[in-house]
């Protein structure tokens, strides 16, 4: 359109005007102008919506991970005087008082709580202390270092104090470090955090090994499933789509709990080869409760987000093209190859991409028919948003795990192009 | 026509004062819910006029902090577990409920001093005493039936699968209980590196054995189809599922770990004196006897243990069944809040790496 215009400008016969006389050229730019504004108020209601319930909410979860000012708020004073004092510094006297001063303040606020909650994290095992000098803060008097060492000889710890110091800031990379099993130590170093306490990497690592085995057998089993669909005469492959879609249209919790029934010691497929005598009654599969079952349940609710992108692309190719190389004299391996799945790759990629994302931060299957070993990371982010209450560490993982996706999908489309992508 | 619009305006200020006084009560759902519903709620109504509307979560106490924190409070009354009730007063996030303002046992006894141990806080009223114990099937065991929390981790004497709650939480306690430490130094040996690897160690012999569940329904469900053939279980669960259902269920007390479930206002409570009332109402001697009518869990109060009668099934004697009985009590557990606001974090952090490896 623009090429047209400046065309048309560059006639001899002079610039090109409206009935009205403006240059064509204004004016189609603002009736362009007034096109877009319209479009734009048409979709301003999504971006609202998608912007208040979705973009705002998770950047304020998001930013719960480097930000908790649950000491710093509430310790003001004692706060400063960490911040005037050089790292490593001992407390003396007024950094006592500072702590008196804050913890009585903080007991008339009813915030003690939320102060030892903040440091409990760090170092486990304080809260109480908080909690219970709090409690004795009122009747504090100078000095108040033998007031407070009197009400509790812990104060005295310099780890106390050193893990007081990280919590004075309000930002802080600690949730982010305990979410890759690493930790400060005292003097503000990053050391690996003690070995029977590691397990978010193992996590995050099991996660995407267990996503990526499910996208491979999920991929197995749709392909074919999908050519069947996009080949068959019509009546029959409606038929089929209706199989594929009833699953996909049934609860996810009906589907998990159906696995259970069928895999489960004393279930549906235990008892028929017990039955068949397949296996001897002693010697019955464990099937659910473990990677295994996990594994299962997970490809079996995936596998439609597979085979409909993979139905889609293969619909559109026309049989000919493999009849073609197969009279050019290729074998049906050669024409499967190089001719049919060059052109499947498009939903090949967008199915992967589906499932996988979803496989890694499914959460409800895994914590159902997972037990110890079929536990994924998003387990670990919802016992610290319900059971621990720990959002901060919650929204760490989360971010580590959005970012690990992300990460993925930017390789993804370098190495196949995100355009490459056809999800129907 | 003056006739109608009285009977309008009035018929107006009747709809208003009842939009006005009613209050919204969350709790855990379930059949706790239903006799919550019967004992509390309903005769709450017939005696204040005022309405209960009542909704479930899973544990009212997270979506309860993300109200508060949000300042958009939609309840009034909320049914969270001690350590939840402590952490949540502590934070600040709780109104606070004088003990003086509920009513005294029908003897005269001040709250304070009716309600058990530990029931009664600075922002919390106990209800109920729910605890967590060792169950089997009988028709697993038919000669020597396991007795003590000991045999649960027996293997060789009881053969069978196990199922424990996903949660270091009451495992721990319930491992050292099983390796022989008495219900009265429990906490003092956790709260030892010792003691944690002593419970780690208990748990890592019966490990292969065990099926770990997370929701209240599980164990009874997993106990019913076979998978296992003992399990920690809620009391209530269990009770429900032999009473109601006859399954062959038995409940094993020694070694049981009990907590309150306690009522809290949230800050910011929109109707907050008629919270207060209902609070009052429902933690007093009476209700809460009537709740054991049921549900299998006994009462926070000292003066409700004598009100306790038979089951809604008419039969069912309660108070054997209660976790407060005597009997039930010889070598029992109070849950403590103390130990696990200071240890969550960690023991938590600890038991989700034993499991994952």
């Amino acid at each position: 359109m623009a090429d047209a215009t400046a065309d048309l400008a560059a006639e001899p016969t002079g610039r090109l005007t409206t009935a009205d006389g403006r240059p064509l050229k204004t004016a189609l730019a603002r009736a362009q102008a007034r096109a877009r504004r319209r479009a734009f108020l048409l979709v301003l209601p999504l971006l609202l919506f998608i912007l208040v319930t979705f973009i705002v909410p998770i950047g304020q979860m998001l930013h719960r991970s480097i930000h908790n000012d649950g000491f710093s708020a509430n310790m003001p004073l004692l706060s400063q005087w960490f911040a005037r004092t050089e790292p490593g510094t001992a407390p003396d006297e007024a950094a006592y008082a500072a702590l008196a001063a804050d913890l009585q303040a903080a007991a008339k606020a009813k915030t003690v709580g939320v102060v030892g909650t903040r440091v409990n994290y760090e170092m486990p095992g304080t809260r109480s202390l908080f909690t219970s000098t709090g409690r004795k803060a009122r009747g504090f008097e100078p000095p108040y270092r033998e007031a407070i060492l009197q009400a509790d000889p812990k104060w005295a710890d310099p780890t106390l104090w050193g893990t007081m110091r990280q919590v004075s800031q309000a930002y802080s990379p600690n949730f982010f470090l305990a979410a890759v099993d690493l930790a400060r130590d005292n003097e503000g170093n990053i050391v690996q955090a003690p070995p029977e306490r590691r397990v978010y990497l193992m996590l995050f690592q099991r996660t995407f090994l267990i996503a990526g085995l499910i996208t491979v057998l999920c991929l197995l089993l749709g392909f074919p499933v999908a050519h069947l669909l996009a080949t068959l005469p019509l009546r029959a492959s409606n038929l089929l789509m209706i199989l594929v879609l009833l699953p996909f249209w049934t609860s996810l919790l009906v589907r998990t709990t159906s696995w259970i029934v069928l895999l489960q010691g004393q279930g549906v497929v235990n008892n028929t080869l017990v039955a068949t005598g397949l296996i001897t009654d002693q010697n019955r599969m464990q099937m659910i409760y473990n990677q295994t079952g996990t594994i299962i349940a997970m490809t079996h609710i995936l596998l439609p987000f597979m085979i409909l992108p993979l139905y889609s692309v293969m619909r559109p190719i026309p049989p000919t093209y493999v009849r073609a190389a197969r009279s050019l004299g290729a074998s049906s391996w050669t024409a499967f190859r190089r001719v049919y799945l060059p052109q499947t790759l498009p939903g090949i990629g967008a199915g992967a991409l589906l499932v996988f994302i979803l496989g890694v931060g499914y959460y409800i299957t895994p914590a159902l028919v997972g037990g110890a070993s079929g536990q994924l990371i998003s387990n670990l982010i919802a016992f610290h948003m319900q059971d621990s209450l720990n959002w901060s560490l919650a929204a760490a993982l989360a971010a580590v795990l959005l970012g690990l996706v992300l990460i993925l999908y930017w390789l993804y489309d370098r190495l196949v192009g995100i355009d490459n992508l056809k999800l129907g | 026509m003056k006739t109608a619009l009285v009977l309008s305006s009035a018929l107006t200020a009747v709809a208003f004062a009842a939009s006005a006084e009613e209050i919204t009560v969350m709790s855990w759902g379930g059949a706790y819910t239903v006799s919550q519903v019967e004992a509390f709620h309903k005769p709450f109504t017939a005696a204040t006029g005022i309405n209960v509307i009542s909704v479930d979560a899973d544990n009212p106490a997270t979506p309860l902090k993300a109200m508060v924190e949000a300042n958009n409070v939609s309840v009034d009354v909320a049914d969270v577990n001690t350590s939840d009730a402590v952490r949540l007063c502590d934070e600040g996030q709780l109104e606070e409920i004088d003990p003086a303002s509920l009513p005294p046992a029908p003897d005269g006894t001040p709250a304070t001093e009716d309600f058990l141990p530990g029931a009664l806080s600075d922002c919390a009223v106990g209800n109920i005493v729910y605890s967590m114990v060792v169950a089997y099937d009988a028709s697993k065991f038919p000669d020597d039936k396991p007795a003590t929390i000991g045999d649960f981790f027996d293997t060789a004497k009881f053969p069978g699968k196990r199922a424990m709650w996903k949660s270091a939480k009451t495992t721990l306690e319930m491992a050292l209980m099983g390796d022989g430490v008495p219900a009265a130094e429990v906490y003092d040996v956790l709260g030892t590196p010792e003691g944690v690897e002593r419970a780690f160690a208990k748990l890592d012999s019966v490990k292969g054995q065990i099926v770990w569940w997370e929701a209240g329904a599980q164990p009874v469900q997993l106990l019913a189809d076979g998978e296992v053939a003992m399990t920690t279980a809620y009391n209530g669960r269990i009770f429900a599922a032999a009473v109601t259902e006859n399954k062959p269920f038995v409940a094993i007390w020694d070694g049981q770990v009990y907590e309150y479930d306690l009522f809290v206002i949230p800050k910011g409570a929109a109707n907050l004196e008629a919270a207060k009332k209902f609070v009052a109402f429902a933690t007093g001697t009476q209700p809460l006897a009537d709740q054991a009518k049921w549900i299998s869990y006994g009462p926070a109060r000292k003066s409700s243990g004598p009100l306790v009668g038979l089951f809604q099934d008419g039969k069912t004697e309660m108070a054997p069944h209660m976790p407060t009985a005597a009997a039930n009590l010889t070598n029992a557990l109070p849950s403590s809040y103390e130990f696990w606001v200071d240890h969550e974090a960690e023991l938590a952090e600890r038991f989700n790496a034993w499991l994952a490896n």
